[in-house]
């Protein structure tokens, strides 16, 4: 799929990003974190990005989340700008760190987003809490404190604070990067089924090209100094998406694809 | 049912160990009081020089209605004084911390009127707000109001800064980040702060009551020392430190009550 102009495309797209550049600081000393992204994000898609540490991933999603300002080209997510979709409470975002209240028990945690900023629509057709800690898996644990969760949990309680707003798009910055490997590929069996049984739009940034490769419907390559879009790559495979896939070649494949192209993101 | 008479046998076995950690301390202040007691007895040393503790005890029997009458506004100061200095500090760093201005404009000044000394401070405010209660409260309200500003300043801006930019992404307002986060994040700060003033309240209150007051603690301190009446100094003295501890227990209940997530979580 190419980039179109943004009002043609939107229509089915999730998120359009037009002609997009981020810059840091001021004139002498500015730094150009993203130049020249255009993407479009198909409904219902999990697409994966990877780069370089550096490459501006990140700066990409808090841009999307109007966390980060846009010097130029435009973001729409479902026609609306970023701060309008961010008050509509179309997008959640889901950080490294689980960043739960640590006074509150999980279930008191997935209830914050319904506490706050409530002059804004969007806030009632919320999800049952108590269902979405079932969908994660921690049925029977809502009343648990965070300290007394391990840290796979404590991000299964974020991701179920995620979706109470039942968002059209999630985005998640690197997830799992501070859980061990065991915990993160449950993890991310896990995002699956809720990818399909919810259909949110999801966008994941991720340093690990297994996890890119296995979770990614399409996968963002993004090279540094600036971030560009150096590839963005359909990732299809002709078996099912379960844990045998990652010992197949097809799966092996990819992942050295995908190393390929990192190798070339990092010498430029 | 086996379940819970194992938790309530475990609880029973960890009350004894507390009591068996804690019996060390006892026998040795018993001990302390006996040697006194024995050192003062034997030596003929006169009460106006040291009393013993039995005369100190005596003085409680006594005297105890003296004693009463003077507790009570010391009590009463310390309280004011307590309650005072600490909503004034709280109040100080919650508007520190939504606007930079203030925070540059008057932490300075608090700062310097923190390093006069509190003694320097008592007569000027006894001149300011005459004989009765208002100075006291004053000075005690004045020596709880910095550890608890640094400290409540320190705890609301222990959130971290993705917590914000959650905050920021579910478009919440300044003051639902202050009620939601970060008077919660600040809570063990706070308490630690409170600590420091539930004992520290209770001399300002005496320093205030020395300079120009005829009741309270403070006033008895200075009548008993001029009169050479030591088992009353002593009994006084005891009576003081008595209040400042029962104000640092009911602090730290509180604490157990207020924060029962662990602190490091947090960050």
């Amino acid at each position: 799929m190419q980039a179109g102009s943004v009002s043609g495309n939107s229509e089915n797209s999730a998120i359009s990003i037009d002609g997009l550049a981020v810059r840091f600081g001021e004139p002498p000393d500015r730094i150009t974190a993203l130049e020249d992204i255009s993407i479009e994000v198909p409904e219902a898609s999990l697409i994966t990005m990877v780069g370089p540490s550096g490459c501006g991933k990140s700066t990409l999603l808090r841009a999307i989340a109007d966390l980060v300002e846009a010097d130029q080209g435009a973001i729409r997510v479902f026609g609306r700008t970023p701060e309008q979709a961010r008050r509509a409470r179309d997008f959640s975002f889901v950080f490294q760190e689980s960043t739960l209240l640590p006074w509150r028990t999980a279930i008191e945690n997935v209830l914050l987003p319904l506490e706050v900023g409530q002059r804004n629509e969007g806030i009632e057709k919320h999800a049952e809490p108590a269902e979405l800690l079932a969908l994660v898996g921690l049925a029977g644990r809502e009343d648990a404190l965070p300290h007394e969760l391990s840290g796979g949990m404590q991000q299964r309680v974020s991701i179920a604070r995620a979706l109470v707003c039942r968002p059209r798009v999630l985005l998640m910055d690197e997830p799992f990067g501070a859980l061990d490997e065991i915990t993160r590929d449950k993890l991310n069996e896990e995002l699956l089924r809720i990818w399909k049984e919810t259909g949110t739009t999801i966008m994941f940034v991720t340093h690990s090209v297994p996890e890119a490769a296995y979770l990614g419907q399409k996968c963002l390559v993004l090279s540094r100094h600036p971030g560009r879009v150096l590839e963005f790559l359909d990732v299809e495979y002709s078996a099912p998406r379960n844990p045998e896939l990652r010992d197949t070649l097809e799966f092996v494949q990819v992942t050295g694809r995908l190393r390929q192209l990192l190798g070339q993101a990092g010498r430029s | 049912m086996a379940a819970v008479g194992k938790v309530a046998t475990a609880s029973g076995d960890h009350r004894r160990r507390v009591w068996r950690s804690r019996l060390p301390a006892l026998g040795t202040a018993v001990s302390l009081l006996l040697l006194w007691q024995l050192i003062v007895s034997g030596f003929g040393v006169p009460d106006y020089i040291a009393p013993s503790p039995l005369q100190v005890a005596g003085v409680f029997l006594e005297k105890g209605d003296i004693l009463w009458v003077n507790f009570l506004p010391t009590l009463f100061e310390a309280a004011a004084g307590f309650v005072l200095g600490n909503s004034v500090a709280i109040l100080l760093a919650i508007w520190f911390v939504h606007s930079r201005f203030a925070e540059q404009a008057f932490y300075p000044i608090a700062v310097f009127i923190n390093t006069i000394p509190i003694i320097a401070i008592a007569p000027i405010l006894v001149l300011m707000l005459g004989n009765g209660y208002a100075p006291k409260i004053v000075i005690a309200s004045l020596i709880c109001f910095f550890p608890t500003l640094v400290n409540m300043v320190r705890g609301l801006k222990a959130v971290s800064p993705q917590m914000l930019e959650l905050m920021q992404v579910l478009s919440a307002t300044d003051p639902e980040i202050l009620w939601k986060v970060r008077i919660h994040s600040s809570l063990p700060f706070l308490f630690a702060a409170l600590k420091i003033a539930s004992t520290t309240c209770v001399i300002g209150a005496i320093v205030g009551e020395w300079i120009g007051s005829n009741y309270g603690l403070g006033a008895l301190i200075i009548e008993a020392t001029y009169n050479f009446r030591a088992p009353m100094l002593y009994a006084t003295v005891i009576l003081g430190a008595s209040m400042a501890v029962a104000g640092f227990a009911a602090t730290t209940i509180a604490e157990r009550r207020f924060v029962k997530w662990r602190p490091g979580a947090v960050h």
